[in-house]
């Protein structure tokens, strides 16, 4: 047998932005995906664009997970996935979670969003489609 | 297009794909540090240890803003523990140092301990030889919450600074030999909580014996500080200045970077070396497992990789 290749963790930044102040939703996901091996980067609560947009840049992270709850999900995710092509960092994506009704699925993922978890979604469904994403982005 | 190239202009897109080359070093990219090294060499190394939950990435989120104020550029390297079960981690310092994010003088970057010894990985020293590379002034080490063993930082910090709180324990405590004796600094944190000038007089006692610090002509000084309410922070920081005066002035700055050097290179072989070692464990493990069930010739299987591996550490060495 030949020796494993040393390949990276799947590092996720997970994140809340805006006034949003419910983030036990975020930590339930850190804990799941850190129990599957992942790297988390866990910037908690009431960031703005600019700062979820910079901690991803410096930490290079694979893929940037937002957590919304109060409504403001598709405002928020035209914002950052703009900021990150100003920053030419387009090619990091971007996916959301939350309180979000299933009738704006459509509109964030015409935004540039890649994935939409709603309330109830099984945690291994998560993980999967986050492993599929990492291993498609082109490094 | 090359990454360090565009890090070195201030792309810090670029300077984030580079700590991920280093943070997986191989044979294949060691000549990147040793690029970097000739380059560095004049930043401050400040390494922060201390028990997890004494408020270390509090306060320096607080340096920084102090640091800032005086008009140097300052990075963070953020050291946090990895799973033991899952080999997956939650990096949680950062949350306490967002408000830095977006200041164009400060990077700061989260790094797991991916399950190695002594606190400090190969990682964190190759992205502190980056940023020192990069022209940053003060470079922060935070490691993992340590435990009384864990000294690592004291071979790769120009400055270690040690935080202790209230209620971490007596005089004796104290004494004790580890991480409690390696510092030039020493902070008694939370100090807005009673019991914090007991704790205070402790460190005090300790310092002014000499039985702490990494001697030379240096005194370790002790400061309270309170990170939440923003105290001691201005004492704190002359403390690092005094320090960093005292290093330059004594010769001790030059051997200190000798030894965090000294210290890396003695990583990246043994990090060669066991990887050597495991590929021959692996190509052996069938035999392993025989071995095992049998629990007869246990002993042989165990020297003849031995052995092996011996072999393929002196193919290694002409290399």
């Amino acid at each position: 047998m030949k020796n494993p290749p040393t390949t990276r963790k799947i590092k996720v930044l997970v994140a809340k932005i805006g006034l949003d102040g419910h983030d036990r939703g975020a930590k339930v996901i850190a804990r799941a995906l850190r129990d599957a091996g992942f790297e988390v980067v866990y910037t908690g609560l009431r960031q703005t664009v600019d700062q979820v947009v910079s901690a991803a840049i410096q930490e290079d992270v694979d893929i940037i997970g937002i957590n919304q709850h109060e409504g403001s999900h598709i405002y928020v995710a035209k914002k950052l996935i703009e900021r990150l092509r100003e920053v030419g960092a387009e090619d990091i994506p971007v996916v959301m979670g939350g309180s979000i009704p299933i009738l704006d699925i459509e509109s964030l993922k015409s935004i540039g969003v890649k994935e939409v978890f709603l309330p109830g979604t099984p945690i291994s469904e998560i993980i999967a489609k986050l492993k599929d994403l990492a291993s498609m982005k082109v490094k | 297009m090359n990454f360090i190239e565009r890090a070195e202009r201030g792309d810090k897109r670029a300077l984030g794909r580079l700590l991920s080359v280093l943070e997986d070093l191989s044979l294949e990219t060691a000549w990147i540090v040793e690029y970097l090294a000739s380059k560095s060499g004049r930043a401050h190394i400040i390494g922060i240890t201390g028990i997890p939950g004494s408020g270390k990435s509090t306060l320096i989120s607080r340096i920084i803003k102090a640091l800032r104020g005086k008009g140097y550029s300052v990075a963070v390297v953020s050291i946090d523990p990895t799973s033991p079960y899952s080999s997956g981690s939650i990096l949680g310092d950062r949350l306490r140092m967002q408000e830095h994010a977006t200041d164009p003088g400060v990077f700061i970057r989260s790094v797991t301990t991916k399950g190695l010894f002594g606190g400090l990985s190969l990682a964190a020293l190759a992205i502190i030889e980056a940023f020192d590379a990069m022209g940053y002034d003060k470079v922060i080490v935070e490691t993992v919450g340590v435990g009384q063993g864990e000294t690592d930082i004291m071979h790769v910090a120009d400055t270690i600074v040690v935080i202790t709180m209230p209620g971490a324990g007596d005089d004796i405590q104290a004494l004790k030999a580890g991480v409690l004796e390696i510092g030039d600094i020493y902070v008694v944190n939370k100090s807005d909580k009673p019991e914090a000038s007991k704790t205070y007089e402790y460190m005090l006692f300790v310092a002014e014996k000499g039985e702490v610090g990494r001697g030379g002509g240096w005194n370790p000084i002790v400061v309270k500080t309170s990170a939440t309410l923003g105290l001691g922070i201005r004492e704190l920081t002359e403390a690092l200045d005094k320090h960093l005066s005292y290093l330059i002035e004594s010769g001790e700055k030059e051997k200190r970077l000798v030894s965090r050097r000294a210290h890396m290179i003695k990583l990246i072989a043994l990090k060669i070396l066991l990887e050597s070692l495991n590929s021959v464990v692996e190509i052996e493990s069938s035999n392993i497992i025989e071995a095992v069930k049998s629990m007869k010739g246990f002993y042989e299987e165990a020297l003849r990789i031995a052995m092996l591996s011996g072999k393929r550490i002196s193919d290694l060495t002409s290399i």
